[in-house]
């Protein structure tokens, strides 16, 4: 990476070294911790799918009972993995068993707890080897097909159907899109359960589920082959199901998930020991399963000052990539967020956020780096819009941005219509080709404008880091050190969902993830 | 600022108020650009298809300027036309918030004088909305536009619920606090369900019978005042408000109420 910003390599260093403290301490906190969402994670990976006849997810159902049972603070894996031992079933049939209150969870008797354990490792390997055979299959479409010119071009479809969400997607494609997201039903992240089956009817959004995943799954691979070129799917491991949906995305080969540390406790209100907790399960199993992780910061700049602000997001992209990087992610799935939310008639705008922009590529050469899109100053001025996201294309592609979300012109009016994304991805692509060199034509004027702006960012997220790192992260956001938001640890939801481990806690899929991670560190990048 | 605001805003010479219609480069012209996908293909029979269209939305000797073919069986069209209806301005009424525009002083000095206390103000984004910009714009320290919102005012209590909350909350938090008045905001919404929303809260409120004592407000970018007061609120406020306008509305109302 070339270095036109003159950034102070030492300030780099203490943030770096700040983040990583911070992060010892969240993960050390996890460690000692499981949640409800983590165990049944568990039980995805052990092959349990499907519902109860209310749609209850029989992975709740298990957990629940578990928990009535007061096994969880030992794992549930091991008296799961007995009542499949004991009965002979399979583990979506075991799960129905137990849901239906026609088999008990139980820890095994000594006599068969090595067989159960065997059982317990039997089927954690066997979630493994579909893992593993899921990353062979996007390897060899990527091998194939190849992704396309970087910056990935990333849009979103959100019609509540997803079948429309299908054919939205489809037409993406054509246009040049590489990355697919469906944004997930307004408020499921607080589901403190994942719904079962196709959906149809959403509300700002797809529900996502494991059936709606395998749909837009198949209809990606289609539209793939018909353009030529690998396209990803993306959805979001956050909210109370992290960990599952995580496990999901690595199951049906998503390649791109939202994954943040922050971004649950202080846009969603969800309890912070709950997701720091599911935030280093879920990244293990990201990791394993070699999907690109995208962070959230950029939504800090949705509620505070961009300008003001922005080495709050740096100091929180260093957070992320501190956490990832001690959860087995490779630096290249690492897409940390940032945005250009500055007010677009602030002189000199286009400098700073260039300045910020090149600043995040600098100080994170290998990590994609997921850009996103002026909302905050967009105004249902339609035509205004589009030349705003026109200045962030430009911006992006100067200054080498890997992941790029493509402004809405529509955007604080409605979720895209299906011209509103042919329109920024044409806009978009001709900007991308014609400055397609322009990156490595430019210096930066020693001292200017640009240079001081990355500086100044950078020696600001030095002082936050320090700080947060001496408050400890849970009181740092106790003080509203990011977005101006104040959470507290025992506010939010989902805190009933944490235990505490007991000594002899058991997780075959942790041990199984470890491995599958010692094996990709062997691996090249 | 982002605007010249200082063109003189005067009648256009020649304009027949009676029957207004859009406007291109000549009086009366009615030139209006529209723009759509079709879910056929681009092509001879697609483009006379999008033609037909804009007759029926009412433009006279429409234009196709673009299409493209999008894939997958759909097209986009853009389109000029003229456009044969126009309006009597002059009968039309749109019911308009009538406070008069105060100062930050102005506010806290009638609050504080006439009611010899705060005003305590509970505002929440409602249902499963999950954007709080609208209602943190109006309540938050900083505010917005430049102005400080309704937390620095000294005649304002303000308790921001947050997103995402139900109106059963939000009632059981205006029992609890025996707020003043209260304001909603909805801002992502599909399929109008923020209108069943807003006007279940009306609702709820009413039934509960503290209608009399709260002013109630909602606020977010497909808001009017005249949406506002047909489903039963006292006032509503759109896209652009800035806490100034809501204190102002606030203060006047509540002591027009109680005096």
């Amino acid at each position: 990476m070339e270095r036109k910003l003159d950034l102070d390599s030492g300030d780099i260093a203490r943030c770096r070294d700040a983040a990583g403290a911070i992060a010892d301490e969240v993960l050390g906190f996890a460690a000692a911790r499981s949640t409800v969402s983590i165990e049944r994670a568990v039980l995805r990976w052990m092959g349990v799918e499907g519902g109860d006849t209310d749609c209850i997810p029989l992975v709740n159902r298990v957990v629940d009972a578990a928990a009535a049972a007061g096994l969880l603070t030992r794992g549930v894996a091991l008296p799961f993995a007995e009542a499949v031992r004991a009965t002979g079933m399979t583990p979506s049939d075991a799960a129905r068993a137990i849901a239906e209150g026609r088999l008990d969870l139980r820890a095994p008797d000594a006599e068969f707890e090595d067989a159960a354990r065997a059982t317990a490792r039997s089927l954690s390997a066997a979630g493994s080897d579909r893992v593993r055979r899921t990353n062979r299959t996007r390897q060899r479409f990527l091998e194939r097909l190849g992704e396309g010119t970087r910056p990935l071009l990333y849009v979103i479809v959100a019609s509540g159907n997803i079948h429309e969400d299908t054919v939205q997607a489809k037409v993406c494609a054509r246009a040049g899109a590489q990355v697919v997201a469906v944004i997930r039903s307004t408020a499921q992240s607080l589901l403190d359960y994942i719904p079962e089956g196709a959906t149809t009817e959403g509300y700002g959004g797809t529900y996502a589920t494991q059936a709606n995943f395998r749909i837009m799954r198949a209809a990606l691979d289609e539209a793939s082959e018909d353009v030529g070129c690998y396209v990803r799917q993306c959805n979001y491991a956050s909210g109370l199901c992290m960990p599952e949906m995580a496990t999901l995305g690595a199951l049906e080969r998503l390649d791109v998930m939202l994954n943040d540390a922050l971004y649950g406790i202080l846009f969603r209100d969800i309890n912070m020991q709950r997701t720091l907790t599911d935030q280093a399960f879920s990244r293990k199993v990201s990791a394993a399963a070699g999907l690109i992780i995208n962070t959230g910061e950029d939504n800090y700049l949705t509620t505070s000052d961009a300008f003001d602000a922005a080495h709050t997001v740096l100091a929180s992209e260093f957070i992320n990539e501190q956490i990832a990087l001690r959860c087995g992610l490779k630096p290249s799935q690492l897409g940390l967020g940032h945005a250009m939310q500055m007010n677009p008639w602030r002189e000199d705008m286009f400098l700073y956020e260039v300045a910020q922009a090149r600043m995040a590529r600098e100080i994170f050469p290998d990590c994609p780096l997921k850009y996103m899109p002026p909302t905050k100053y967009m105004t249902g001025d339609i035509f205004r819009g589009h030349v705003q996201d026109a200045l962030f294309s430009l911006a992006s592609v100067m200054t080498g941005q890997g992941i790029h979300l493509l402004g809405m012109m529509t955007e604080a009016m409605h979720t895209p219509h299906i011209h509103d994304r042919t329109l920024a991805l044409e806009s978009t692509r001709m900007i991308a080709t014609a400055a397609r060199h322009l990156e490595d034509e430019i210096e930066f004027k020693p001292g200017g404008i640009i240079q001081t702006r990355a500086r100044v960012v950078l020696g600001n997220a030095v002082g936050l880091l320090e700080q947060v790192r001496d408050e400890g992260l849970f009181g740092a956001i106790a003080h509203g050190r990011f977005a101006d938001i104040r959470r507290t640890p025992e506010g939010g939801r989902g805190l009933e969902g944490v235990v505490v481990k007991e000594p002899g806690y058991w997780n075959p899929v942790e041990d199984e993830l470890d491995a599958l991670l010692a094996q990709r560190a062997a691996e090249v990048v | 600022m982002t605007t010249r605001d200082d063109a003189p805003a005067r009648a256009v010479s020649g304009l027949d108020l009676h029957a207004v219609g859009p406007y291109g480069d000549t009086l009366g012209d009615g030139i209006v650009q529209v723009s759509f996908s079709l879910p056929v293909p681009a092509g001879p029979e697609a483009r006379e298809a999008a033609r037909r269209l804009a007759v029926q939305m009412g433009l006279n000797e429409p234009q196709v300027y673009h299409e493209a073919d999008l894939g997958y069986g759909f097209s986009f069209w853009v389109l000029y036309g003229k456009c044969r209806h126009h309006v009597d301005v002059t009968r039309i009424v749109v019911p308009k918030i009538d406070t008069a525009p105060l100062s930050f002083e102005e506010i806290n000095a009638l609050v504080l004088e006439k009611a010899g206390r705060r005003l305590r103000i509970v505002g929440a984004c409602t249902g499963t909305d999950a954007h709080t910009v609208g209602i943190d714009a109006i309540l938050n320290m900083k505010g917005f536009a430049g102005e400080y919102g309704l937390e620095r005012y000294p005649a304002f209590e303000v308790i921001n619920l947050g997103s995402q909350v139900s109106n059963a909350t939000l009632l059981a938090k205006v029992r609890e606090t025996g707020a003043d008045a209260v304001l909603v905001s909805q801002v992502v919404t599909q399929k109008d369900v923020h209108l069943s929303n807003l006007a279940e809260w009306v609702d709820m409120v009413e039934a509960d019978g503290l209608r009399q004592d709260l002013l109630l407000l909602c606020g977010g970018p497909r808001i009017t005042h005249e949406v506002a007061l047909e489903l039963g609120f006292d006032a509503g406020f759109g896209a652009g408000t800035t806490p100034r306008q809501v204190a102002a509305w606030l203060a006047q109302k509540w002591v027009q109420r109680e005096h």
